[in-house]
Order: C-alpha cells, then sequence, then structure tokens
C-alpha cells in the first residue's frame, strides 16, 4: 500500500536498508550515533546497526571524506554524512583531488564507491557558512556524480542508486525539504536500485512553457505552474533530479514541444546548472523550437544574509518562477 | 612474519637487491629524461632507498601502502615490477595505470599499493580508512603510510592521525624526511624540532631513526607493525634522509650547498653504508655484491626495453573513462 512520510524519514528507511542489506556499508560523520544527524536522518540506527556501523566521527571533514575514499578503494561501501554542505569545503581536496580521480589516475583499475551526503540550501536563518548551494562547484569535476533529489520517494531511491553506483557521488539533501510529507514507497530490495543516477524525468506535463529545475526548486515549480494554470498558462516541469550527469535529452523534447524554456535553481545563476542546461538545450535542433529568448531563475549574487527578510528576497521563491514564466510567455 | 630481513645474511642479499633496483630505476629514469625520452616531471629518491626498504622488509604480502609523489622507492620496494611501472613513465598502455597516472600516481590495489599521490599528505586520510576498512573487514592487514617532512604542516596530517588514533587503527606513519619541503628546510618549516615528537600530541609511539640505515629503519617499522598488527593501534616513525637531486627536474639548489650534498652521499649513502656494514660483519662477500649490482643493471636494462616495446597509450577509450 502507498503510504506518506517525510524526505529525511524516507532517507532514514534506505539507509536502514542499505545497512541491513549490505555489511560493506557504512554510516560516517559527525554526530549521526546517538545525536541522530543535525537532521535527524540517521535518528535510530545507532540502536540497531551499533557504533561500528553508524560511526561517529570527530569534527574533521578532511578526515571524513578522506577515510571514506580509503575505505571506498579497499572494499567498503562507505557512506559519509558531512553535516552542512558548506563543510564538504574543508574536505575539496579528498573529495576533488582524490575520490573524483583515483578511478582514471589509477588507468580504471579501481574504484571508489563513496557517497557523501550534505544537506544544502537556504531558508533556515542560518546564514552564509551554512546555506550555500554548492552543486555546480562539484558538477564541475569530471569523476563526480552530484544528485539532488526533490521528492520524498526520490530521497529514497536515489540514494540506493547512489550507494549501488561504482562512482564517488555527491547527495545533496535539502534542508527545506526534510520535513515535507509525500508519497512513498520502500523496498527492500537495496540491491536494484529502482531509481537510475542520470535520468531527468518530467513531473508535470503542459503545452506553453518548460520549467526545469532540481531539488526544492522544483517543488517551487510545481507550485507555480498551479498558480500560472489559474492564469490559463500550461507549464511543464522537468525535474533534473541529477545536475551530473545532467540528462538533457527530456528537456530538449519538451522545449521543442513548448518552445520556451525557463530553469531553476536555488544557486546564484552565473557559471551555474543553470547555464548548462541553456547550453544543452541550444546546442540542439531544440534551438530551432525557442520562440522566446530563455530565462534562468536563481539567487541574488551574494553569500546568504540573516535577516528574514533579507534571506528571502535573496532565495528564488515560486513567486519569481510565476514571474519568469509570465515574462517569457509575453515575450 | 616480514618479507624480507635485511639484519640477516639472506634477507641482507634481497633488502640490498632491492636498494640497487631503486636506485638504477631512478638513475634510468633520470636518463631517459635528460634525453627527452620521457615527458612531464618526476620526483626523485636517490639517497633515500633505506627508508623505502627497510619499511616495505618489515611488511608481509597483502598489506597496503601509501605513497607520495617521491614513491618510486616506496612502490617498487612494495613488489612492484619495474618494468610495469617503468611503462607508465614512458606512456604505455600497458603501464600501471595505461598511462594516465604517470610517475606520481603509481598504483596497484588489487597488490597493496593504494597509490602514489600527487597531493602533499593527500594519502594520510586515505591510509585511515583503508585500515577502517580492513578492521571492519575482520582483517590484520597493516597499512603503512608513507609522507615527507613537509606533509607534517599539513591539515590533513593531524586529522589523519588524530582518527586512527582514537579508532586504534592498524597504520604506521612513515615520515621521510629528507630535510627539504621543495626549497623549505624542514627544521625551519616544522615547529616543536621533530615530526616524530608530534606523536606524543596523539598519545602514539613515535620514533626517530636513521633512516640512511636500512636495518634500523626495518627494526623500528617491525616493531610498530607488529604493534598495529596486534591492535595496539597506529605509530608515527620519522625516518631522516637526504635526496641528492633536486626537487624536481626545475630544481636550481639555491637552497642548499654543493658541500652538503656532498656530505651526505660520499659520508652517509645508505648503499654504500649497508655494503660496507655486510662486509664488515662478513655476512656478504665482495663477490657477491658485484654480482646483485650487475644483475640489477642488467634487469632495469631489460625492464626499460620491454616497457619501451610496449605499445603505446591510446585516446580511443577516454571518453567516458572518469567513470566506473
Amino acid at each position: 500500500m502507498p503510504e506518506t512520510t517525510t524526505y529525511a524519514k524516507a532517507l532514514n528507511t534506505a539507509l536502514a536498508g542499505l545497512l541491513a542489506g549490505d555489511e560493506r556499508v557504512f554510516l560516517m560523520g559527525e554526530d549521526v550515533g546517538v545525536y541522530g544527524g543535525a537532521f535527524g536522518v540517521s535518528d535510530g540506527l545507532l540502536d540497531r546497526f551499533g557504533e561500528d556501523r553508524v560511526r561517529d566521527t570527530p569534527i574533521s571533514e578532511d578526515a571524513i571524506v578522506g577515510a571514506g575514499v580509503g575505505a571506498a578503494l579497499t572494499g567498503m561501501l562507505p557512506i559519509v554524512e558531512i553535516q552542512f554542505s558548506d563543510f564538504v569545503v574543508n574536505a575539496m581536496d579528498p573529495l576533488i583531488n582524490q575520490a573524483a580521480k583515483l578511478h582514471f589516475m589509477y588507468g580504471g583499475r579501481a574504484n571508489v564507491p563513496l557517497v557523501i551526503r550534505a544537506p544544502g540550501g537556504g531558508g533556515t536563518g542560518a546564514a552564509a557558512q551554512h546555506s550555500q548551494s554548492l552543486e555546480a562547484w562539484f558538477a564541475h569535476i569530471p569523476g563526480l556524480k552530484v544528485v539532488l533529489p526533490a521528492t520524498v520517494q526520490d530521497a529514497h531511491d536515489l540514494l540506493i542508486a547512489a550507494v549501488r553506483d561504482p562512482n564517488p557521488v555527491v547527495f545533496l539533501e535539502h534542508k527545506l525539504l526534510y520535513k515535507t510529507e509525500g508519497h512513498f514507497e520502500a523496498t527492500d530490495d537495496v540491491e536494484n536500485p529502482v531509481a537510475k543516477i542520470g535520468e531527468s524525468r518530467v513531473i508535470r506535463h503542459g503545452s506553453d512553457l518548460t520549467i526545469a529545475a532540481y531539488s526544492i526548486m522544483t517543488i517551487r515549480a510545481l507550485q507555480a505552474a498551479e498558480q500560472l494554470a489559474d492564469d490559463g498558462i500550461d507549464v511543464e516541469v522537468i525535474d533534473l533530479r541529477t545536475v551530473r550527469p545532467l540528462d538533457i535529452g527530456p528537456v530538449r523534447e519538451s522545449v521543442m514541444k513548448t518552445g520556451r524554456l525557463v530553469v531553476a535553481h536555488e544557486a546564484p545563476i552565473p557559471v551555474g546548472v543553470g547555464a548548462e542546461v541553456v547550453a544543452g538545450v541550444v546546442e540542439s535542433n531544440a534551438l530551432d523550437y525557442l520562440l522566446a529568448p530563455v530565462r534562468r531563475v536563481g539567487a541574488m549574487d551574494v553569500p546568504m544574509p540573516y535577516a528574514k527578510d533579507l534571506e528571502q528576497a535573496v532565495i528564488p521563491q515560486t513567486g519569481d518562477i510565476v514571474d519568469a514564466v509570465k515574462e517569457v510567455i509575453k515575450s | 612474519m616480514p618479507r624480507r630481513d635485511p639484519s640477516t645474511p639472506e634477507g641482507a642479499v634481497e633488502s640490498l637487491r632491492l636498494m640497487w633496483t631503486i636506485r638504477r630505476f631512478e638513475e634510468a629514469v633520470e636518463e631517459l629524461f635528460d634525453r627527452g625520452q620521457l615527458h612531464g616531471t618526476m620526483h626523485l629518491s636517490i639517497g633515500q632507498e633505506a627508508v623505502a626498504e627497510g619499511v616495505a622488509a618489515a611488511l608481509e604480502t597483502g598489506d597496503m601502502i601509501t605513497s607520495t609523489h617521491r614513491g618510486h622507492g616506496h612502490t617498487l620496494a612494495h613488489g612492484a615490477d619495474p618494468a610495469t611501472m617503468l611503462a607508465e613513465l614512458l606512456a604505455r598502455e600497458t603501464g600501471y595505470c595505461r598511462g594516465r597516472g604517470g610517475s606520481m600516481h603509481i598504483a596497484d590495489v588489487a597488490g597493496g599499493n593504494l597509490g602514489a599521490n600527487g597531493i602533499v599528505a593527500g594519502s594520510m586520510t586515505i591510509a585511515a580508512g583503508a585500515a577502517l576498512a580492513e578492521r571492519m573487514k575482520g582483517g590484520d592487514r597493516v597499512t603503512v603510510c608513507f609522507f615527507g617532512d613537509g606533509a607534517a604542516n599539513e591539515g590533513s596530517f593531524h586529522e589523519a592521525i588524530n582518527l586512527a588514533a582514537i579508532w586504534d587503527l592498524a597504520v604506521v606513519f612513515v615520515c621521510e624526511n629528507n630535510q627539504y619541503g621543495m626549497s623549505m628546510a624542514s627544521d625551519k618549516g616544522t615547529a616543536g624540532g621533530s615530526v616524530a615528537k608530534r606523536a606524543d600530541a596523539y598519545g602514539i609511539p613515535g620514533s626517530q631513526v636513521d633512516g640512511n640505515d636500512v636495518v634500523s629503519v626495518f627494526e623500528t617499522t617491525l616493531e610498530m607493525v607488529r604493534r598495529a598488527r596486534e591492535g595496539e593501534g597506529p605509530s608515527l616513525i620519522e625516518a631522516l634522509t637526504y635526496r641528492y637531486r633536486g626537487h624536481s627536474k626545475s630544481d636550481r639548489n639555491l637552497y642548499r650547498t654543493q658541500t652538503e650534498i656532498d656530505d651526505w652521499r660520499n659520508l652517509r649513502d645508505p648503499l654504500d653504508r649497508f655494503e660496507g656494514s655486510l662486509l664488515e660483519s662478513g655476512g656478504v662477500e665482495t663477490g657477491t655484491i658485484d654480482k646483485i649490482r650487475g644483475e640489477v643493471r642488467e634487469s632495469i636494462r631489460d625492464a626499460v626495453t620491454e616497457a619501451f616495446a610496449a605499445p603505446p597509450t591510446t585516446v580511443a577509450d577516454l571518453e567516458g573513462a572518469a567513470y566506473a
């Protein structure tokens, strides 16, 4: 029977299933044990699986990711949690210079099946060093995969897919999504993931304009689409789900149908994923189908401010997507 | 049981052969570079052979190492095939990394070499993770993490040793102190007087050894490996040695004197000293030493020939190769 649960609980269920189903899997990070993780994602796992496999670490992001690389290289399937994605910056050497490189640099003769889970995004009043959306930075590096689930079901399914992937995967969870409820069906089969990394998906069909989004902006895009429907604008929404690899095919096909494109992400616009999506469209014959200039929706180009009104102004909201869509439709 | 014991006559012959192999290998590589037959850059460990061999001799087959940008010696002592290494350096498809890694990234993960690393201190946390995995798998393999004196001042040094210490991981951290991090003298760049002393801060054994004395390096490592294997946790060895060549091929040696280099080479060379002590103790005869030298010279010459004959790398399958 389908049921509902929260994004955090879906992640917890996926972790429990992975830990129960494969002894090579372990979870490691700051406060993942008795604390249950800063956002409660690993709640109860310590009691069930013990401190060896739900492993509290000191505040040492470099060592957490580096040890994850070493363990993955030698046959384990580590899932490391970095408490805020901003702190991955402290672990950029093991992530960028090690995890992403070793398979290639060693001639394809070694794998690093490491998953780095980290909460990203703003809206919690946590200011500039706890609110960033760094996915474009990670996605720029060959060797990494970057996954940003928007839905409760995807949080579960894509985490299983990430652990089953033989490559290092940066798995970015949005902090505001943790408590969101959604349709959920758990699977006991953690060996055969139902979701695949590198597949975007049309989650709302429409004919007037395409919105491509991921993570929380997918949810805001759906809300925008509902509002726009009241104005007679029929929007198609594509959830990119992973930004590396980026599955551009469905976006091109959608644009060939609607002729208009808005890309939405919470990260700042310059040199962001939005530019990559637009390039992926205009480098194909979908270019010929465009009826209007494309628009990117993203954060204002400043670090995240603390004050609530300032923060709300910086983060792209549902209304910003609505406005962007209307402008494109008008032009 | 260690794979070789340089304090015994039989083991000494094998260790001497390994040390000559490292030296001749690197001299061959240098010559190939000078002749323009090898591109890129390289970091030679000529003069440091006793550290690589003293440590690797104390390991068992199956034990793991992580290495550095100056890693030819570690890799060879840990069992790498010189011809396959040369194939890598000469950009051949048959090289350890199919020509994608080169001198700084020789790896043979299945064979226990988790990789030479181009990032200073880059492999220290990886070594801790490998040791963690080994314990979770119920194994007793030990991981040796080679690093340089320069790496001791990186943040990863602290994070890796702290992690290994709190979890009693089976890692032996081996600092190969060759006196300079590129041009920065170790004593100028390292607070506290020694790297080994820093072990106290983590509550683990720290030991400074004469890194140009292969037996002394071996004996210290043997004890640290024993305790690691028996679950007593990590340790830190600082082996004092000296690199004769420049940091890399661009080095003009402006930061040290020729007298200093000559003193180390003429008075403290690890091969001269090892051979001298073997002859003095009567454990090995001059004829045996000459024979080893000759055989090694020939084997490296053969390895170069073999590597040159191997097929060159190909761009055909680069596309998508970043991913497994």
